[in-house]
């Protein structure tokens, strides 16, 4: 069964960096503090971003440092998936690797004003805007990256390993 | 370059753009934040035991010495976790900064793969390594599993040609592709930089360009291994070493030209390594710290070129200068060739090996309003202390010279005759 994730749907520009989503200043701080810092370039996201939100952006979104706080915390803030115009390879990898349903996807920034509700597919690759009724379907990723975000991430699947052959 | 390694790393005869393969790891790395994670995730999933410790290195190189309690707990257990496993490639603080001790320690060695728990991993591509960062998890699953997916990268090439002017160096010439290109001309790819400026290039300015090669979005970022690069890991391995690059028939899906002859010193303004201009059209700046150091420009050349600008002068009163050589390695020739005398009768502090301020960690953090001047990676915002202040990248030499003048400044007018 596809994974099929609705929320509404919080905007970003282009390049933006996992520096930004899991930053150096504040990291010691409680997360009840801490979730305020992410995305901080985004003022309203950060005071009213909530679970069952979803991410649109444009292009290379992740960029810069291999920081597996910035899916993580994405994750922990209980945002759904991540649709971009394309994305920084590393924070591509870390999104498969645990488990948070990522999509690139050309034209997609134009197809969402933010406060708009998406629907993504993953395993077909078809985003809708539920609010406007349009539609785009990217390219699917491959099998393998589907079963490992199906699975629920990368140490998922070495765990069920090491369960089976203890 | 690409295709060879994942073609041998995964067992087949050949492999191509677009097709996901599974590679054999040859060296796993992992610091202080990435290998401590990893290690305590692997645990957590039920393994004791990891893939061949033979392949793994580990730095102490992010928070050295330990700023605080945790960290110091961290490289507690970092300790005792690599003894455990009889890991004995581990290098503790004070060693240097993993993107320096790989290549200096001989492991980073061209044709083999390697993965690392930091985006800077592409370093090692200035010795022919096809080499990318990934995050702790993947990290982990190497650490079971000694092998990970690939996708297989196009491959496009910089054509480097002519001269280096005086006063410029790799680092203005990686800005300036950045400044035209953008952080994304190499996304998914692999980047072969060649042509001959590129061959005319010493091993250490080769790895400034590799190491922003994941500033422009390359999962590796290559040069071709030669001469020089045997001569560079001469006396650092027992293992042999061959030449390794392209096949004469490689193809391209860009290939990009830039004669460097008439390059100017880049600045990278806030807050994207792409924000890119010349300096001579960077206008008044002040800066109230100037950085040289980081796994991008910390490296012996770097300092000498830098003492060059320094000899004689001092830093501006409204400026700190701080400088942290790259690894132990460098620093110990930093003292004895004499170099540090001219940063110390310039009025600089000088630290201790390490990544310290460049990730905003600790020794040379920016308060609400300051303005930086650095010869790192980085200048997102946030990204050396406050989400308020401003870095600015640029060379060494260029660091130097905004450091006497307390503010962006021009390295030309420094240089002898």
């Amino acid at each position: 069964m596809s994974i099929i994730i609705t929320g509404k749907v919080w905007k970003f520009g282009d390049h933006i960096n996992t520096d930004y989503m899991h930053p150096s200043f504040g990291r010691e701080e409680p997360w009840e503090m801490r979730k305020k810092y992410i995305l901080h370039i985004h003022k309203a996201f950060t005071e009213r971003c909530q679970p069952g939100d979803v991410i649109v952006a444009g292009r290379n979104f992740g960029c810069g440092s291999s920081r597996e706080g910035a899916p993580t915390n994405l994750k922990q803030l209980g945002i759904g998936c991540v649709v971009a115009e394309s994305f920084g390879r590393i924070f591509f990898r870390n999104c498969i690797a645990v488990a948070l349903p990522v999509m690139a996807c050309k034209g997609v920034s134009e197809l969402f004003k933010e406060g708009e509700v998406l629907q993504l597919d993953f395993e077909n690759a078809l985003v809708q805007n539920l609010t406007t009724g349009n539609e785009i379907k990217g390219p699917a990723l491959a099998p393998d990256l589907i079963s490992i975000v199906k699975a629920g991430g990368i140490l998922e699947l070495l765990k069920r390993e090491s369960q089976r052959h203890p | 370059m690409a295709e060879k390694v994942l073609a041998r790393a995964s067992g087949r005869d050949r492999v191509h753009p677009g097709e996901f393969v599974t590679g054999n790891i040859d060296v796993l790395m992992g610091h202080d934040l990435s290998f401590f994670n990893a290690y305590e995730l692997m645990i957590q999933n039920g393994y004791k035991k990891v893939w061949d410790p033979n392949k793994i290195v580990v730095t102490i190189d992010h928070a050295v010495p330990a700023p605080n309690i945790r960290s110091a707990e961290t490289h507690r257990k970092m300790r005792e976790y690599v003894e455990a496993q009889g890991i004995k490639n581990f290098y503790d603080a004070g060693v240097g900064i993993c993107h320096q001790v790989l290549p200096e320690k001989g492991h980073a060695l061209p044709g083999r793969l390697i993965v690392g728990g930091d985006s800077h991993t592409t370093t090692y591509g200035a010795l022919g390594v096809a080499s990318c960062g990934i995050g702790y998890s993947e990290v982990a699953y190497v650490m079971v599993k000694g092998a990970l997916w690939f996708r297989v990268p196009e491959t496009i090439q910089f054509l480097l040609k002519g001269g280096m002017p005086p006063g410029v160096s790799s680092k203005d010439i990686i800005l300036k592709i950045a400044g035209q290109y953008t952080t994304e001309v190499a996304q998914y790819k692999a980047v072969e930089f060649a042509g001959p400026a590129a061959k005319s290039l010493s091993v250490e300015q080769r790895m400034t360009i590799s190491n922003m090669g994941v500033e422009i979005g390359a999962k590796f970022a290559f040069f071709e291994a030669d001469d020089k690069t045997m001569a560079y890991l001469q006396g650092r391995t027992n293992q042999s070493v061959r030449p390794f690059g392209p096949d004469p028939d490689a193809r391209y899906l860009e290939i990009y030209q830039l004669d460097i002859s008439s390059l100017e010193p880049q600045v990278a303004f806030p807050h994207n390594v792409d924000h890119v201009k010349s300096i001579s059209e960077v206008g008044e700046i002040p800066v109230q710290q100037a950085l040289i150091g980081s796994c991008t420009n910390g490296r012996g050349e770097d300092l000498m070129r830098a003492a060059a600008i320094l000899k004689g002068r001092k830093v501006h009163r409204r400026t700190r200068l701080v400088v942290i050589p790259a690894s132990h390695e460098i620093y110990t020739q930093f003292v004895k060739s004499g170099s540090i005398q001219t940063f110390l009768e310039a009025g600089a502090m000088v630290g201790p090996p390490g990544c310290g301020p460049c990730y905003g960690g600790h020794l040379g953090i920016l308060a609400p309003g300051e303005t930086a001047i650095s010869s790192t990676n980085r200048n997102f915002k946030g990204r050396m202390g406050s989400p308020e202040s401003f870095v600015y990248l640029a060379s060494p030499e260029t660091v130097a010279a905004s450091a006497v003048e307390g503010k962006v400044a021009d390295p030309r007018k420094y240089l002898r005759g």
